[in-house]
């Protein structure tokens, strides 16, 4: 594929505005990642400046990598819906988290209710009858459900997040009306509500962001990345590596494979959990040799991405800049589940690891194993850990 | 074969493993000969250090015989004998080529795990938690060794005995690069916090590098005795002078040491009781990982414009750090795990040539099986324990 500055990507250039849009609130947000993630963003961003001046800014309408504003912004995985202006209703990663947070409260506050009711209602303030432990218990149940809702429906806990205000709104009832009871201890009742009023508040900021993305997606996500390594090669040696796709499997472990299909396109296979796929076409969509390499999977594809790779000499010598950034739109329904499970809960972990693995293979022949991980580095695999010995 | 495993903090176990295999094409099969306890084991030991799994082979101290090769690694053949430097090191990428080999970045497959702890990776290293990548150790029969072709020492002298050359994996160099660290010039006194092995022999190398006088502080008198008769260096037991800081003063004419080697780490002790009980308590609730009382000391103690050397392991953070006295009297703060690399052939040639004999530290000598019962009498510092090493057969 030649360069080609004339390219039509309307609806990516459309959604490359907003999302760096979005990446500036919700990514200052994101308070888990945030600090490492800046830093990332920090060496990009010089790499871009310095990229500037050898003519690719000609080309810059077509593709998202060099819009001014894409420079500041952290290099954060969002999940904003394609095409949509307000940046403010996009789930961030660190409201997922919080949303996942408030599905473990639920649990850890509802099967002690449920196991013991009796301990809970004397720290509550509520004198300790039969039927107040049963009324606990049943409260528990509901807390449990709520819990197991949330995190079951992850990415898109919304209805789950509901149903807590809802149970709020109820503790709260019952509250009040045990204040009323002169067998209740006032001053543990009245910290009880505080408790229960302060996490009420959250639940419903929580819900509403969460709804209100629903409705604005219309049931569809994107999960956007970008991140930077450097590499110590050469730009030329960086970029034929990467140019030829059927190496790309070898460090992205998501993908199974890339096949050239003979007319410039390629077919790519991406594993998914319980032996599924999700397959596809893309294109190459900018090529400037040793500096950029463009794709983008054809209109026909069941998720629609997109992605590039830029290639910028570093400073003093130490090889080569690479900042990738990727773009899957996750339709609703069962493929956009996989895609999103595919990545899993850090995206950007993933992507990052994916480069740590180009990297290792580039400069060092092969992806490095070890005993605790012999697939080589993959931040889903954190928990998995083996032991640090030999493989039977 | 037969590895220590880590099973729980205090806990190890000698256990029967399967034998390590070629996973990469650089890698090489070593059957261990020497291998040893270090003293940042027992950080491990202790449960300090976190993302350690029950079944982890802990030893990064080893050497042994080459006994199989992947077909990348060019230098080296079935036979040979080698040390291996216990951080593990690509050879091509920005650190390595820059002599940082303990900052290697190809080499740690946790380095998203580690990334979030310390805000950049470091290199892998053997038997030391998944911080640093999850790799076997060499307190074992048999060890996977990465980077074959970077890494070990081939050692061809056959008169030089396998305890003349093992501390070439960790120790000398650690202590060797903390007194490098200091940049000494001739006339320096140098301060050293820890009288075992890496402050005895940074104590050795502050000599070599022609400091004029070393001053080691510890609180057991059989190590500062060690230290006064290998060394030459003065000592100082601050549970007898407990104001180290104005000992110090009076040996340097007011000055204040030229440049100071924390030699101890995040496992340090206090001679106060409530001090030590209260950083104990923080490190116990998780509110800081580290105990600094000898960093703390060794900043306030080291001269105007002087060097803070640390060589000594820390894990995470630390609280009540005497900032002001860096910033205000221009200290120059030097750190890191040792690039081990760099320092093994010339301190080998340093030992051939009789210039420097590591073996003075050894007080304890037991086989692998007995490799818990070590652990326990070096962290107790029973029976005068200074180095524990283990031979496998």
């Amino acid at each position: 594929m030649s360069p080609d500055s004339d390219l039509q990507r309307p609806d990516h250039g459309v959604a490359a505005d907003e999302p760096a849009d979005a990446r500036g609130t919700n990514g200052s947000a994101s308070a888990d990642g945030g600090a490492q993630l800046q830093e990332t963003d920090g060496s990009g961003g010089k790499g871009e400046a310095a990229s500037q001046p050898k003519g690719v800014a000609g080309q810059a309408s077509s593709g998202p990598e060099l819009k001014a504003a894409d420079r500041g912004g952290p290099a954060s995985w969002i999940q904003a819906p394609p095409g949509m202006a307000r940046s403010g209703d996009a789930i961030s990663m660190a409201d997922r988290r919080l949303a996942r947070r408030l599905g473990w409260f639920s649990l850890g506050l509802g099967i002690p209710q449920v196991l013991m009711p009796g301990r809970i209602n004397k720290l509550a303030g509520l004198d300790n009858t039969f039927f107040k432990r049963q009324l606990m218990r049943v409260v528990g149940l509901r807390e449990i459900g709520a819990g197991v809702g949330i995190l079951s429906s992850q990415p898109k806990p919304a209805e789950w997040l509901g149903a807590r205000v809802a149970g709020d709104v109820m503790d709260l009832a019952m509250l009040q009306a045990a204040l009323g009871n002169p067998m209740n201890r006032k001053g543990r009742l009245l910290f009880a509500t505080a408790n229960v009023i302060a996490v009420t508040a959250l639940d419903v900021a929580e819900a509403r962001k969460h709804s209100q993305a629903l409705k604005d997606s219309g049931e569809e996500l994107s999960l956007k990345g970008r991140t930077s390594i450097t590499v110590n090669r050469p730009p030329e040696e960086v970029y034929r590596y990467w140019h030829d796709f059927q190496n790309l499997p070898r460090f992205m472990f998501h993908l199974e494979a890339v096949e050239p299909r003979g007319d410039g396109r390629y077919h790519w296979v991406a594993r998914a959990p319980l032996g599924q796929k999700v397959e596809w076409d893309a294109e190459v969509v900018e090529d400037v040799p040793n500096e950029l390499i463009a794709w983008r999977a054809t209109e026909d594809a069941d998720v629609p991405n997109s992605g590039s790779v830029r290639f910028v000499p570093a400073p003093g010598g130490r090889g080569t800049e690479v900042i990738v950034e990727i773009d899957y739109q996750l339709p609703g329904g069962a493929i956009g589940d996989t895609i999103a499970r595919l990545f899993g809960e850090e995206p950007e972990q993933q992507i990052k690891d994916d480069l740590r693995r180009f990297k290792q293979v580039v400069e060092t022949g092969e992806v490095v194993r070890s005993e605790g991980s012999p697939e080589g580095s993959y931040a889903l695999n954190q928990i998995r850990w083996r032991p640090a010995q030999p493989l039977p | 074969m037969k590895a220590n495993c880590w099973i729980r903090p205090n806990h190890l176990e000698v256990q029967e493993v399967p034998e390590p295999k070629i996973l990469n094409s650089r890698d090489a099969i070593v059957r261990i000969t020497t291998t040893a306890i270090c003293g940042s084991d027992l950080h491990l030991l202790d449960g300090y250090v976190p993302a350690m799994r029950k079944g982890d082979i802990l030893g990064h101290e080893f050497m042994g015989e080459v006994v199989e090769l992947g077909p990348g690694v060019k230098n080296l053949k079935v036979g040979d004998r080698v040390v291996v430097p216990f951080p593990i090191a690509c050879g091509a990428c920005n650190a390595c080529v820059n002599e940082m080999y303990s900052l290697c970045e190809n080499s740690n497959p946790h380095a998203g795990f580690a990334e979030k702890l310390l805000g950049y990776p470091t290199s892998g290293v053997f038997g030391y938690s998944h911080l640093t990548g999850g790799f076997a150790g060499g307190q074992a029969e048999y060890a996977r060794v990465p980077f074959a072709d970077v890494g070990p020492l081939k050692i061809e002298n056959d008169d030089l005995s396998d305890e003349k050359v093992l501390f070439l994996s960790d120790i000398l160099p650690t202590g060797y690069m903390g007194a490098e660290m200091c940049d000494i010039k001739p006339g320096d006194v140098i301060a050293i916090w820890g009288a075992g092995p890496v402050g005895q022999f940074a104590a050795a190398s502050a000599f070599l590098l022609g400091a004029e006088r070393v001053i080691v502080i510890d609180r057991f008198p059989y190590r500062l005795k060690m230290a006064a008769e290998n060394t030459g260096a003065e000592t100082i037991n601050y549970e007898e002078i407990t104001n180290v800081r104005e000992a110090l003063k009076q040996m340097t004419g007011g000055r204040g040491p030229d440049a100071c080697i924390d030699a101890v780490g995040l496992e340090a002790h206090h001679h106060s009781l409530p001090i030590y009980t209260y950083d104990k308590a923080k490190q116990f609730a998780r509110n800081e990982s580290d105990r600094p009382y000898a960093l703390r000391q060794a900043i306030l103690a080291c001269r105007n414009g002087g060097t803070v050397s640390v060589v000594g392991v820390y894990g995470g953070f630390i609280d009540k750090f005497p900032m002001g006295a860096v910033m205000n009297r221009s200290l120059t703060i030097k750190s890191g795990q040792c690039h081990v690399h760099r320092y093994m052939k010339p301190l080998l040639e340093r030992i051939e040539k009789g210039e420097l004999d590591p073996t003075f530290i050894i007080t304890h000598r037991m086989s692998l099986d007995e490799t818990p019962k070590g652990y326990d009498i070096f962290k107790h510092k029973q029976d005068e324990c200074m180095k524990v090493v283990l031979s496998p057969n």
